[in-house]
């Protein structure tokens, strides 16, 4: 397979691993302790690509049975209900870090990682 | 009628009273629904044990929907031992937890942090039961949301840093499994562990499925504490309430484990030798470096916390090299581990927390003399290191024994050495700690402390007697162990 139809066929991956793998350098990079759960909540959004991204077929409509259609495709429902988990679970880990983060900042004084390990508060 | 509902029971009852402990005002209201329930839960426990003896390997359909289509709960060997572990430990230090906890959480945060702590068994209960590869990461999710609130709660605002960098690691951890998991799905479009493992044998030379290995491994790693992915661990147990710090240490780390288990053996078992053997071979590498610079870590801590989680890290090493050795004597080795580092370690933690329960500290320099004014505390702490170290007759020995049995069957003899050499720091840094308890002059800060309450010493020698105990009857403990380990080498020919 040429260059430009492999891409055309895996763009959607590329897009996936792009994300996933900048999200992952916000996380390391940044010393703001917010910046980095937007950096963790980028990280999961982009697994609810990995998954939404192959649930598609071509031509596949909604998953309700079409008596009047024998062979009609169907695209798949299910990781479309796991991600509805799995963003419930996302939000829940973002408002507890959020919530530590204030807490951080109402004892520390401070949300920037390299400050608090300085060790200057 | 009931009893055909025991497996979804196990998880619902601590579910539901979490929330009911929520809404209560007073902290010892909510520890005695806590205590409660609590209780319960070993009973559960062993009445599926029971059913399990009597009609074999069960299976229990969540709203009555058939696997694969719905969720279903497994009751097997490796199933019921880890739900007796966790509820054993889990009804063991609730008792403990009343003073513990009041000493160290203010009044009206003392209902949260039950509910906290119910929904932690919650989700511990519900990853060992679930067929179901998503199923058990929500489970996961709700146990590592539930236990960063749970250290969070330490007295010393440090917790909170510690909370969050295990909140920033244990999340990346879990999408990793979620990845994982992913993969496997676009491959086999099943999330039930046993269908997989049936479908990945067509598929099982393919590169999403050695990815997939790989994430799963990495992922799980990191809430097994596995050597390079630890780095959340120590600072987690050192800040966190004790009683927090004995649970996580005695269960969580445990039930990750158990999952890693079952992925490697259950589920990717058929594919042995394309996928799991080399990643599995460089985390025996990192295990082995994890076990010598982990103990020689632990001998240079200040505060114990840190010196018992620096050897938790060293333990899981332990466990990691049996799952490597992959045969028999091995695999029953980290097996049993689980079961009687899950005592030796909760001991361990239930000690420090009794002694920071009357002193405030539990740095060393401050614990001089500490053996003269809390004699009955320190006694069992020397009982549950004495374990830790692993002499024979006591429950570390037994799992050491096996681990080094596996080694030599596979020739390994190097391993052996490991394991003696490792044993050794293990006598230096537990003994450090003994030895300022026992041969130190108590100081100015020691010397009017006095001995724990009842309800912190007696499970407090529970768990220590226990973990002798095990190490003379073998027949639970062994027993079970190596059954499950037969049955889950049996699924990897």
């Amino acid at each position: 397979m040429y260059f430009p139809d492999w891409f055309i066929v895996h763009y959607s991956y590329m897009i996936t691993i792009f994300l996933m793998v900048s999200s992952l350098y916000i996380i390391v990079m940044r010393s703001n302790m917010i910046k980095k759960l937007v950096g963790l909540n980028l990280f999961q959004t982009t697994i609810y690509l990995l998954y939404l991204s192959p649930s598609k077929i071509t031509g596949g409509t909604v998953p309700i049975i079409m008596y009047d259609k024998p062979g009609a495709i169907y695209s798949n429902p299910l990781p479309q209900v796991l991600i509805l988990t799995a963003i419930v679970v996302g939000v829940a880990t973002l408002s507890v870090g959020l919530a530590l983060v204030v807490r951080i900042n109402e004892e520390f004084g401070t949300i920037e990682e390299d400050e608090l390990f300085d060790g200057n508060v | 009628m009931i009893v055909s509902h025991l497996p979804v029971l196990q998880v619902v009852v601590p579910l539901l009273a979490a929330l009911i402990v929520a809404v209560v005002r007073s902290g010892t209201v909510s520890w005695m629904v806590t205590f409660l329930v609590s209780s319960a839960m070993p009973f559960i426990a062993f009445a599926l044990l029971f059913q399990l003896l009597s009609s074999g390997p069960f299976t229990y359909e969540i709203g009555g929907w058939v696997a694969p289509f719905g969720i279903e709960y497994r009751v097997d060997f490796f199933t019921c031992f880890m739900l007796i572990i966790v509820s054993f430990i889990c009804v063991v230090a609730v008792p403990y937890a009343r003073l513990s906890i009041a000493s160290e959480v203010s009044p009206g945060n003392q209902p949260f942090f039950y509910s906290l702590y119910l929904l932690f068994i919650t989700g511990l209960f519900g990853i060992i039961m679930t067929g179901d590869a998503f199923n058990a990461f929500v489970f996961m999710e709700i146990s590592s949301l539930s236990s960063y609130g749970m250290i969070a709660m330490g007295r010393d605002r440090n917790a909170l840093v510690a909370a969050y960098q295990y909140l920033i690691i244990g999340t990346i951890g879990a999408s990793f499994y979620v990845i994982a998991v992913g993969l496997l799905y676009i491959m086999t479009g099943t999330l039930n562990l046993v269908d997989i493992s049936e479908r990945l044998r067509d598929v099982e030379s393919m590169r999403p499925v050695l990815a997939a290995f790989v994430f799963l491994f990495v992922g799980l790693g990191v809430k097994f504490a596995l050597f390079p992915l630890h780095l959340w661990l120590p600072n987690a147990y050192a800040y966190a309430p004790c009683f927090s710090a004995a649970i996580l240490s005695g269960t969580a780390t445990k039930v990750s484990g158990y999952l890693l288990v079952i992925f490697i053996f259950r589920v990717f078992g058929v594919s042995f030798e394309y996928v799991t053997a080399p990643v599995i071979s460089v985390f025996f590498f990192l295990a082995v470096l994890g076990i010598i610079i982990a103990s020689v870590a632990a001998v240079f801590q200040d505060n114990v916390k840190r010196v018992l989680a620096y050897s938790s890290v060293a333990q899981v090493g332990y466990m990691m090299l049996g799952i490597y050795l992959a045969n028999l004597s091995g695999l029953t080795g980290a097996i049993v581990h689980f079961f009687n580092h899950a005592l030796i370690k909760s001991a361990l933690f239930l000690a420090v927390g009794s002694v920071f329960y009357r002193l405030g500290d539990v740095h060393l320099r401050n614990l001089s003399g500490i053996g003269k004014q809390m004699p009955l505390t320190m006694a069992a702490f020397v009982l549950a290191s004495v374990s830790l170290i692993g002499l024979p007759g006591t429950a570390g020995f037994v799992s050491k024994w096996y681990l080094a049995q596996g080694a030599l069957e596979r020739g390994m003899w190097p391993l052996v050495i490991l394991l003696v050499f490792s044993s050794v720091i293990a006598v230096i840094y537990m003994g450090r700690i003994l030895e300022v308890a026992y041969f130190g002059e108590p100081s100015s800060s020691s010397v009017n402390v006095r001995e724990a309450p009842a309800s912190m010493l007696v499970p407090l020698w529970v768990l220590a007697l226990s973990s002798i105990y095990f190490g003379f009857d073998t027949r639970f403990s062994v027993g079970m162990a190596s059954k499950v380990a037969e049955t889950l080498l049996m699924g990897s020919g």
